[in-house]
């Protein structure tokens, strides 16, 4: 059995993207999730399944609790930080095809904002964590950005891919927020701007970094023989998988540091799909670094290893060229909310509904979660 | 001095042998004691033959240069006096991969061969990588 076309994407919600909210995450967790519900045409007490994503927010007895669910169904918790949307959808797609339960929320919240628990000191309290935790955290390896950094470190002196490329995506990014009025970043950048922005962690500027913001998103998974009737139109789940790299908890002990757990997972989905990398229209890829856009892209076979850099030069991600990408601006310039914003995005653009950033005539797209440094999972979505 | 103290490692029962070494200035690694695989970090099983039992062997810390990078921004309080500062990922001789902190020129190339040792100089133990001597 194949969970080709078993499920479709029904309903999508999202809060307003912004820093400092005053609203606690799961108030966001819960506006979005009541959003996505009604965009579905359901009633909060239709949701038989929950997926909060990550461990951050309400479980699924608080929506249990909320919502006033008489037979909640299925529940799961995936642990894979922004991975873990996309594998949500690949779990949520199991449970409706095999019948447990039919109509799956998958649902996030976060505030950055309150508190001082900025990324740095984050990821330190999490226990997939512990090696960086016990033996990189204190020679100062602290945040995500010093630990990706060596993986496009290397990737830049092996293949020559350079900062103007990885500025490539961060331009093609904002230029797409700035079409989406539910963005937090609103101000021109140019390729100039990102390589004079202030060094992080060398080769990442500022403008290679993703965003802290807060905000909630959700989406509902319905099992496609309940979605014909449904308020929107169909998007289908064509094909899903996760991977996951050899030495997942320290990139320092990665034997092929930059290689990605999505490289395993992408023959999976394009096969269960039934579809070429020539088919997709549109894609949005889980942009934590502009670096991780351009490897997402080698593992996945859009180009060759190497190749990645060269790729996304000359406008290809933008609206109008080759692979339009991140088409709601991203993690880089969208908002923060571990990708889930990709997934909304993407059945957004294959409704026809992409506003401004609408892709003409997209019919087949790919959204991918990276999540945990270097766990991946890609979903292929197509219009009914 | 910075005024807010870096974090110190924290061990647990599979890894305090590897501390206590650190903190007599000795790099150890552990290995199998049923086929010999080195193995790092620490971990409860031999991925090669599932084994539990191992020992800890003595490392020259001698390597080669995989990767690096180097921080500007302090993300802990602790290194708002270090930066900026290099940290380095090495590949032992022994097979598996070590991050340091970069004490020689700039720039790097990989493959540049390096020697790691332990400092406690400045009040925490630190692990730095220089140039291997000719």
């Amino acid at each position: 059995m194949s969970l080709k076309d078993k499920a479709c994407v029904t309903g999508i919600g999202e809060t307003t993207y912004m820093r400092g909210s005053t609203q606690t995450a799961f108030e966001l967790q819960i506006e979005s999730s009541l959003k996505a519900i009604a965009d579905a045409g359901l009633k909060p007490t239709d949701i038989d399944g929950v997926i909060p994503v990550g461990i951050v927010s309400g479980t699924a007895d608080d929506f249990i609790e909320n919502f006033g669910i008489p037979d909640l169904r299925f529940s799961a918790v995936i642990p894979h930080g922004g991975a873990s949307p996309v594998m949500a959808l690949q779990c949520a797609a199991a449970a409706v095809a095999s019948g447990v339960c039919r109509h799956v929320l998958i649902t996030f919240g976060r505030n950055v904002s309150m508190g001082s628990n900025k990324a740095g000191a984050r990821i330190h309290n999490m226990p997939q964590f512990h090696y960086v935790t016990e033996f990189e955290y204190p020679m100062g390896a602290i945040a995500p950005a010093q630990l990706y950094a060596p993986m496009a470190r290397r990737h830049m002196e092996l293949y020559g891919t350079t900062v103007k490329q990885f500025g490539e995506v961060a331009v093609a990014c904002r230029e797409h927020a700035l079409l989406n009025g539910n963005a937090v970043m609103k101000k021109p950048m140019t390729l100039e701007d990102h390589f004079n922005s202030r060094m992080i962690s060398d080769p990442f500027r500022l403008l290679d970094c993703s965003l802290e913001s807060d905000g909630g998103a959700a989406v509902i998974v319905s099992a496609s023989e309940c979605a014909g009737d449904m308020a929107q139109p169909k998007v289908y789940i064509a094909g899903v998988a996760e991977g996951h790299p050899d030495s997942p908890g320290a990139i320092t002990q990665r034997p092929d540091m930059t290689s990605l757990g999505i490289g395993k997972a992408a023959k999976r989905a394009f096969a269960m799909a039934g579809v070429t990398h020539a088919d997709i229209d549109v894609t949005e890829i889980y942009d934590c670094f502009t670096y991780a856009v351009i490897r997402q892209l080698e593992d996945m076979g859009f180009c060759g290893k190497g190749e990645g850099g060269a790729f996304v030069e000359g406008g290809r991600l933008k609206l109008g060229g080759a692979l339009p990408t991140n088409t709601h601006g991203g993690l880089l310039s969208q908002g923060h909310v571990w990708g889930l914003n990709h997934v909304v995005e993407l059945v957004r653009q294959l409704r026809g509904h992409g506003g401004a950033a609408q892709v003409k005539g997209a019919e087949v797209g790919l959204v991918t979660g990276y999540g945990d440094m270097g766990d991946g999972a890609l979903a292929i979505m197509r219009k009914a | 001095m910075n005024a807010v103290s870096k974090p110190i490692p924290q061990p647990s029962p599979m890894t305090q042998a590897f501390w206590d070494a650190a903190a007599q200035g000795r790099l150890v690694l552990q290995t199998c004691a049923s086929c010999g695989t080195v193995r790092h970090y620490p971990r409860m099983l031999c991925t090669q033959c599932y084994s539990h039992e191992h020992f800890w062997q003595n490392s020259p810390g001698l390597g080669a240069v995989h990767s690096w990078t180097r921080c500007h921004h302090a993300f802990h309080a602790g290194f708002a006096a270090d930066v900026p500062y290099t940290l380095v990922t090495v590949d032992l001789d022994e097979g598996v991969r070590s991050l340091g902190i970069w004490k020689g020129d700039l720039p790097l190339t990989i493959g540049l061969r390096v020697q790691g040792r332990y400092d406690n100089s400045r009040g925490d133990l630190e692990w730095l990588f220089e140039p291997q001597m000719k």
